[in-house]
């Protein structure tokens, strides 16, 4: 078990170091001028001269890349060209729109898509499984952006339940701060928790198919007792590693959501910091979230070790 | 006489009736972009910023009103010395910064020193550039002396990048700007809404207005359905105009078209063959239809324009007729001027009537025989290969800046446009302080700018304005990116 958790942490460790240097690469070639973007049509060249000095972009890349490195080691991201603030608290108040509507909308995900799975698995070829698989098709198939739209036209200007977006904070209340996340998490819900039945339903399926379930049965467990012993916890590894994806992608994939529900969520800072170069922004927050898909990655593998027994034998 | 007593009772009953009916003292306001940072006087010249704190949060000397005329604001009047070189301005007494801070005229020669220095970030820093000096007479008076004639000075210190702050939160006004406006900074929810409190100790008039929250929506889905579901009260700059109908039919809101200061133009790499030839810009011009572009880029809302001159001035003249749509005369001066088999590049910034409005273009060029490679770019893409390399031919612009007229005589501005004339034009225009001759003079440049085909000029953007119908006192037209709260108020 120690050897495959060493050899887990030592590729995390490398992946982040090569990511660093891919992202800060990246940014180095893209073409435009922060000080530029700033200032905008009418600036002088000596008004430009000082904004770049002012934000350290007079000095050569090599000792930008170190500054940068190890500031973060110490949990310092540098301060944000254009919002002038630390980016460190810019992504913990992003983080606390992104990472609830993250948790929310998988939560959700899980609870429509393990029983939906499981029922259509159980029950195939029947009435329910053509259900479960002709709604889930559905819900792969539907722009989430419509599908967001929709959720506001009908709940926001028709019935006025709630807003028809924007974040008001949480010092404002809890139920408040929930209440303006549920139709976002509903509509990123959607499509997450249909790719999910579907893949619990064939993992499920393929199980089913097993030496060891025929063996279970031949020794006279019921089908259900099969079902819940045997074949879901077999059937959870695949379905665990869609969910980390799917956390991930939720974490920071979820701007076109955030565009519709003018959400101020993580997706919509690194497009900003994009469209504005403010280059530290997007450097550090792009960094960040792949520590969160690593980690995530990691957490999974580890998760697997619960499932899979064989798995702590090494 | 019992008659009149009922009436009496009746009218006392409906006045007693409304004084109950509380009026509100908040407003919610969307704007299309956030501000980077609330600072007007350092590194940034989103107009956003300016939407923000302009007269809410920030005063300055003197201020643009709804018209785009000058009026008196922190200095209540001010002499002007004979040559024009001397303004001495005389400023309010017991006027407090909203920490509590007195204002001063030394705050107004730290502004203007630290917007004009050599550190300075200020993106409009060419304002600033003739002030020779600033000298505090005594706390209420201060005397600005130039270098040479600036016509424009007292409109210029009016701008939002021209405000006053004070030295002691000058390095923390991006976050927590503090000015002498009628409105205090509350908070800032990064990427969803800034909100500002009236200014209890605010030495002018009490505003109506209590508490202000400025959402920030970008996506024009989202603002429509912001508006229709009633979360936001005025939507100043909307960004979706193919709404306006539906929601013009609807009785709960007002919608208002008014002027900005946007001259949008097909601008013309004047200083690359064949467009250093003014018969192919010419040709270029006659074959624009604007209405078709106006119709594509903006759903029909949008004034054309025919020289860089915002229609909302009193000094505009209506200069369409020069370069009026005829394909026909394209072609003959393509013809006359030898040029056959042209392709040209046209990059088009993001801004939605740019990349609405360039397949227009592209076909109405095609029409006279010259094809149009367009190109997509980014905005920071834009200002470093288009605006500060030159490297184009054609591109779709807005230039926002009030009076920005004054860009085609840089010398190494994008449009490349030489003409000793307009210079000599310019040096006048600054020279003269005398109204009457400065409209004269700025209809000289609307015409040789028409005259020049400098660029292809298509509309003026609109301001367009959707609101509550309730609520009064928004600004029509946006002489100045500007959102004064202090004249908003709701109907009884």
């Amino acid at each position: 078990m120690s050897t495959y958790l060493l050899g887990r942490l030592g590729s995390l460790v490398i992946s982040l170091l090569v990511a660093s240097i891919v992202i800060f690469l990246i940014l180095e070639v893209v073409p435009g001028d922060p000080a530029q973007f700033m200032l905008g049509m009418n600036a002088q060249p000596d008004t430009l001269a000082a904004l770049r000095e002012q934000l350290g972009l007079d000095q050569p890349a090599f000792s930008r890349y170190v500054t940068w490195l190890f500031g973060m080691l110490h949990g310092d991201l540098g301060i944000s060209y254009t919002y002038k603030t630390p980016v460190t608290e810019l992504v913990l108040q992003r983080l606390g729109v992104s990472l609830p509507l993250a948790v929310l909308s998988l939560s959700l995900t899980i609870l429509i898509a393990f029983p939906a799975g499981i029922l259509a698995a159980a029950k195939r070829n029947s009435r329910t499984d053509f259900a479960v698989m002709g709604v889930t098709q559905f819900g792969v198939a539907v722009p989430n952006f419509w599908f967001a739209i929709l959720l506001v036209w009908v709940f926001a200007v028709i019935l006025h339940w709630f807003s028809a977006g924007g974040f008001p904070g949480w010092d404002k209340g809890l139920w408040i701060g929930l209440r303006s996340l549920i139709l976002p998490a509903i509509a990123l819900a959607l499509p997450q928790a249909s790719i999910l039945a579907r893949v619990m339903r064939s993992a499920l399926l393929d199980t089913l198919e097993e030496d060891y379930i025929r063996s279970a049965r031949a020794r006279g467990l019921s089908q259900r007792a099969t079902l819940w012993r045997h074949a879901v916890r077999n059937a959870l590894i695949p379905v665990l590693t869609i969910v980390g994806l799917q956390f991930a992608f939720l974490l920071a994939g979820a701007i076109i959501i955030e565009n519709v529900f003018f959400l101020p969520g993580l997706g919509r800072l690194i497009f900003q910091g994009i469209t504005q170069r403010d280059l530290i922004v997007v450097k550090s927050v792009v960094m960040l979230l792949v520590f969160a898909v690593i980690l995530v990655n990691f957490l999974v593998d580890l998760s697997y070790i619960a499932v899979d027994p064989r798995l702590r034998r090494r | 006489m019992r008659k009149s007593l009922i009436l009496l009772a009746i009218a006392g009953a409906m006045l007693s009736g409304t004084a109950y009916a509380q009026s509100r003292t908040d407003v919610n306001i969307a704007m299309q972009l956030e501000p980077p940072s609330l600072d007007p006087t350092t590194g940034g010249a989103a107009a956003a910023i300016r939407s923000v704190t302009y007269d809410n949060i920030f005063e300055g000397l003197t201020r643009i009103d709804r018209d785009g005329a000058v009026q008196p604001l922190l200095a209540k009047s001010w002499d002007i010395s004979a040559d024009g070189l001397t303004y001495t301005f005389h400023l309010h007494d017991g006027v407090k910064f909203q920490d509590g801070t007195p204002f001063t005229a030394d705050d107004v020669k730290y502004s203007l020193d630290a917007a004009r220095g050599e550190k300075s970030v200020n993106a409009q820093k060419q304002l600033f550039a003739k002030i020779a000096s600033v000298d505090v007479v005594d706390p209420t008076t201060v005397k600005v002396t130039l270098s040479g004639p600036q016509g424009d000075f007292l409109y210029d210190m009016g701008w939002g990048d021209a405000v006053i702050v004070s030295q002691k939160t000058a390095a923390t006004n991006a976050t927590n700007p503090v000015g002498t406006g009628p409105y205090r900074f509350s908070d800032w929810v990064k990427g969803d809404h800034v909100t500002l409190v009236a200014n209890p100790d605010y030495w002018g008039a009490k505003p109506s207005i209590e508490k202000a929250t400025i959402k920030f929506i970008s996506d024009p889905t989202a603002a429509v359905a912001a508006i229709l579901a009633g979360d936001v009260d005025v939507f100043g700059g909307f960004p979706a105009p193919e709404a306006v109908d539906q929601i013009k039919a609807d009785p709960r809101f007002s919608v208002t078209v008014g002027s900005t200061q946007g001259e949008t133009v097909l601008a013309m790499n004047n200083g690359k063959a064949p467009l250093d030839n003014i018969k192919v810009r010419e040709a270029i011009a006659h074959a624009i239809d604007r209405k078709a572009i106006i119709d594509a880029a903006q759903f029909g809302y949008g004034t054309p324009i025919g020289s860089f001159f915002s229609p909302g001035d009193p000094a505009y003249i209506d200069l369409t007729s020069i370069s009026n749509f005829d394909p026909d005369k394209s072609k003959a001066l393509l013809a006359e001027a030898g040029v056959k088999d042209l392709t040209l590049s046209l990059k088009l910034p993001p801004a939605q009537y740019a990349r609405a409005a360039g397949p227009v273009i592209q076909q109405e060029l095609a029409n006279i025989g010259i094809k149009v490679d367009i190109t997509n770019v980014e905005w920071a893409d834009w200002l470093s290969n288009v605006f500060t390399n030159k490297d184009y031919d054609l591109t779709i612009v807005s230039h926002v800046e009030p009076n920005d007229f004054g860009n085609f005589g840089k010398d190494g501005y994008y449009f490349n446009y030489k003409n000793p004339e307009f210079a000599k034009l310019m040096t006048e225009l600054g020279n003269t302080t005398d109204p009457a001759k400065q409209t004269a003079i700025k209809q000289d440049v609307q015409k040789l700018l028409a005259n020049d085909f400098a660029a292809g000029f298509l509309f003026e953007l609109p301001n367009i304005t959707v609101a509550n119908k309730d609520l009064k006192g928004i600004w029509e037209n946006a002489p100045i990116p500007a959102t004064i709260i202090s004249e908003m108020s709701w109907a009884q």
